[in-house]
């Protein structure tokens, strides 16, 4: 009956004429294109499409970078009132908003997310975060930090495929409004966007040296760590990697913040409105694929709801879309790369093998390119992998507890702590249990939200520092009184 | 002079509120400045650090969860207590350090002083990092100070008390627990703030006090995965980098500090945000 009802989708596919991609990329050092001399492909996930040539930044591109970003620190940038440099990250935000169409459809080309959200989250967030930092940047004295701050010098940055445009925002508009310079790395998957915001850095006419660009993979990124002409290192990304540069940069003394994994728990108490708490499930496990450091990918349900949600989770999930990214109707897009989809796929495997209970939503996967079926998996213990590492993809671990105090000690029973979230009616025991979590975001009746104001970080091993707010900012800034 | 025999003090740990001497049975000699044997206290072991690190998890929750008023008032009765015991201060620093009396008197002066500040900052420290973020939708949405959990400390070697007042207090009045290792040379005042601590009101385990060597000490403080934070502000400049090192395998949050200022308190602290969407 339900089935005679309901209406078919048609196709709605975005247009990708709105984007011109060059067979080949070299990085962007002191306000220019310069050619690169390796070189590896960057493709589109969703169908293996090569898409361009990414150059791969070799110690002599680095220094280049570092050197070019030094002179634009001491010679320009440094010395610019904090009002001009404010009014050039306006433009760029403005021309980010102007170009956001051109964004969005090279993001979900070379990541592979759905275009619905490359355009109404990943890119207007990236504006607003270059719009909410050029306000700070003649406000510095008022950041809480007194009034003797100083900028660090040169910023190194490496960001995550996950959200390659948005978490260059997060990077460059903090570090440009204290007044450092900076080179950045993109992730080895995602570059292109990261290209394209060099042409807004030329149309914004920002001073060259103030922003550059290095592509390259992990090597790029140890050497952009290791040199010793940053003052700052920035990295986001895996656990495993945040204490290999923490490490490395130990002995320095570069400052450093760190923005790592979790394995966040999204717990639904017994008085939680449950037909919103599973669209919170959905939205916090299944969005951007699952690829997303804060997803709620540890569900956590009081025992006598279990069932209730359970079965209303699987109905929703069943009507999940999964297919093209640049269909407009898609909900779910493209794992990112094969080696992640690889690494989905040995997560789960685990899951099976140690005795948890795997149900999948029946969908169709397109037969090119890298897919994963929204998962869940029943029946899982604490001590099993999936409820221990952080999986980066569509799969969900479902747990359950009788008492609050025990879905509270589940929860922070893992040495991440990047977020949490909470579905529950009751006022008081929303703000008792955002208290008891060990996590650094806290969505209480909500999931996966993001702002320019609202500082983002997490506890334990999750990382060091905060993005976002004043709290972010202090990041980019000298003038507290430790070191 | 007296012909009566001191009854001298044996210096031991100061663990869960508790004055065990040390698991290991070493200790080692404390001469005055003039040369002459004054204690023996603990050479603290490995196991004696672990036995403190399980005191101060175990008492993290419960001091965490008392109101700023609350642990304000327990940092303020410490300043009275160590008031009042002004005079064995005075002359521990004096026998171990050399000091003049007028010296040693303006350190405990400022000690206490130092206390009444911390006290202060309890119910304010909050105000002055949290934050009601405006943001883009209709969420209220703001960022407050947590206590980080269970912090350990190396007190530098002078001044023996002042030091160590500013390390643990502004550990402790964020809602953290601590672990600090006292000066190695002028462990007296430390042992004997035990006592002070011990008569304040602060729970049991909230404040751990080691005495022994920095160099083997600091390495397991820097490796020990369950604690979240190290001041190594009492640490020499040169074995920075080893104990970071060491730090990175459980991302210990590590800083060396030069002052007493608010800053000390934030550094130990985590920001949480907390969303909660608006409506009907």
């Amino acid at each position: 009956m339900e089935d005679k009802l309901s209406f078919e989708y048609a196709p709605a596919p975005e247009s990708r004429a709105v984007v011109s991609i060059k067979p080949k990329y070299g990085h962007f050092i002191g306000g220019k294109f310069v050619a690169g001399t390796k070189h590896f492909p960057t493709i589109n996930p969703a169908t293996e499409e090569t898409l361009s040539a990414i150059a791969l930044g070799s110690k002599s591109d680095v220094d280049a970078a570092v050197k070019s970003a030094r002179k634009a620190y001491v010679t320009t940038w440094s010395k610019m009132s904090g009002k001009e440099r404010g009014k050039y990250l306006f433009r760029i935000a403005r021309i980010m908003q102007e170009r956001a169409r051109e964004f969005a459809v090279l993001e979900t080309l070379d990541n592979g997310k759905p275009i619905r959200e490359s355009r109404d989250v990943d890119v207007p967030l990236a504006a607003a975060h270059f719009f909410y930092h050029a306000g700070w940047a003649d406000k510095l004295e008022f950041a809480g930090l007194g009034t003797s701050t100083k900028p660090h010098g040169v910023a190194g940055q490496i960001i995550p495929w996950n959200f390659p445009l948005l978490m260059l925002a997060w990077k460059v508009a903090p570090a440009l409004a204290a007044g450092n310079t900076v080179v950045l790395k993109p992730a080895e998957t995602t570059s292109l966007t990261a290209l394209l915001f060099a042409e807004v850095c030329q149309q914004a006419e920002l001073p060259a040296g103030v922003v550059n660009i290095v592509t390259g993979d992990g090597s790029t990124g140890a050497l952009i760590v290791n040199h010793p002409g940053i003052d700052k290192i920035a990295f986001t990304g895996s656990t495993e990697v945040g204490k290999i540069i923490a490490r490395a940069v130990a002995p320095t003394k570069k400052s450093i913040t760190l923005e790592l994994g979790g394995k966040a728990a999204n717990i639904v108490f017994e008085d939680a409105a449950i037909d919103e708490a599973v669209e919170g499930i959905v939205n916090g496990i299944f969005f951007n694929q699952g690829h997303v450091c804060c997803a709620g990918s540890r569900l956590l349900l009081q025992e006598n709801v279990a069932e209730e949600v359970l079965s209303k989770l699987k109905t929703r999930m069943a009507k999940i879309r999964v297919g093209d990214p640049m269909d407009k109707n898609t909900d779910l897009g493209a794992i990112n790369s094969h080696e992640q989809l690889l690494k989905i796929r040995e997560l789960s495997a685990a899951g099976d093998l140690e005795g948890a209970e795997r149900w999948s939503a029946p969908c169709e996967l397109p037969g090119k390119g890298f897919w994963f079926a929204p998962t869940l998996f029943t029946g899982v213990t604490q001590s099993h992998r999936i409820a221990r590492e952080e999986i980066f993809g569509p799969v969900l671990s479902v747990l359950t507890f009788r008492t609050p105090q025990e879905g509270i000690d589940k929860a922070n029973n893992t040495p991440f702590g990047l977020s949490a979230g909470i579905w529950s009616e009751k006022g008081s025991k929303v703000l008792w249990a955002s208290q008891q979590l060990r996590a650094g975001v806290i969505w209480a009746n909500t999931f996966n939200k993001f702002d320019p104001t609202s500082p983002f970080g997490g506890y334990k091993e999750s990382g060091w520092g905060r993005e976002g707010g004043r709290h972010g900012l202090s990041a980019y800034l000298k003038g507290v009184s430790h070191e | 002079m007296s012909n009566r025999i001191d009854v001298k003090k044996t210096y031991k740990l100061f663990i869960n509120g508790a004055f065990p001497r040390t698991e290991s049975g070493r200790t080692y000699e404390v001469k005055s400045s003039k040369g002459s044997f004054i204690a023996n206290p603990c050479l603290a072991s490995r196991k004696d650090l672990k036995d403190a690190v399980v005191a101060a998890r175990a008492a993290q929750a419960g001091w965490n969860k008392a109101t700023a008023y609350n642990k304000g008032q327990i940092l303020y009765r410490i300043a009275e207590m160590l008031e009042g015991r002004r005079a064995q201060f005075v002359d521990e620093i004096m026998v171990v350090t050399g000091v003049t009396k007028t010296k040693a008197d303006k350190e405990v002066t400022d000690s206490v002083d130092r206390l009444v500040w911390y006290a202060g900052w309890s119910d304010k420290i909050s105000s002055l990092s949290g934050a009601l973020n405006p943001v883009a939708g209709p969420y209220y949405n703001f960022t407050i100070p947590e206590s980080m959990g269970v912090i350990a400390a190396i007190a530098p070697e002078t001044p023996s008390l002042l030091g160590l007042i500013d390390v643990i207090a502004p550990i402790i009045v964020g809602g953290n627990t601590v672990v600090v290792l006292a000066s190695t040379k002028a462990p007296l005042s430390a042992m004997s703030f035990a006592e002070v601590l011990a008569t304040s009101d602060v729970p049991a385990g909230v404040v751990n006090i080691l005495t022994g060597k920095k160099d083997e000490i600091a390495p397991w403080m820097a490796s020990h995965m369950d604690i979240d934070g190290l001041d190594i502000s009492g640490l020499a400049v040169k074995s920075h980098a080893d104990i970071r090192t060491a730090g990175a395998e459980n991302l210990k949050r590590i800083y060396s500090f030069k002052s007493a200022d608010p800053g000390r308190i934030l550094a130990f602290l985590e920001n949480k945000t907390v969303w909660h969407p608006i409506g009907l």
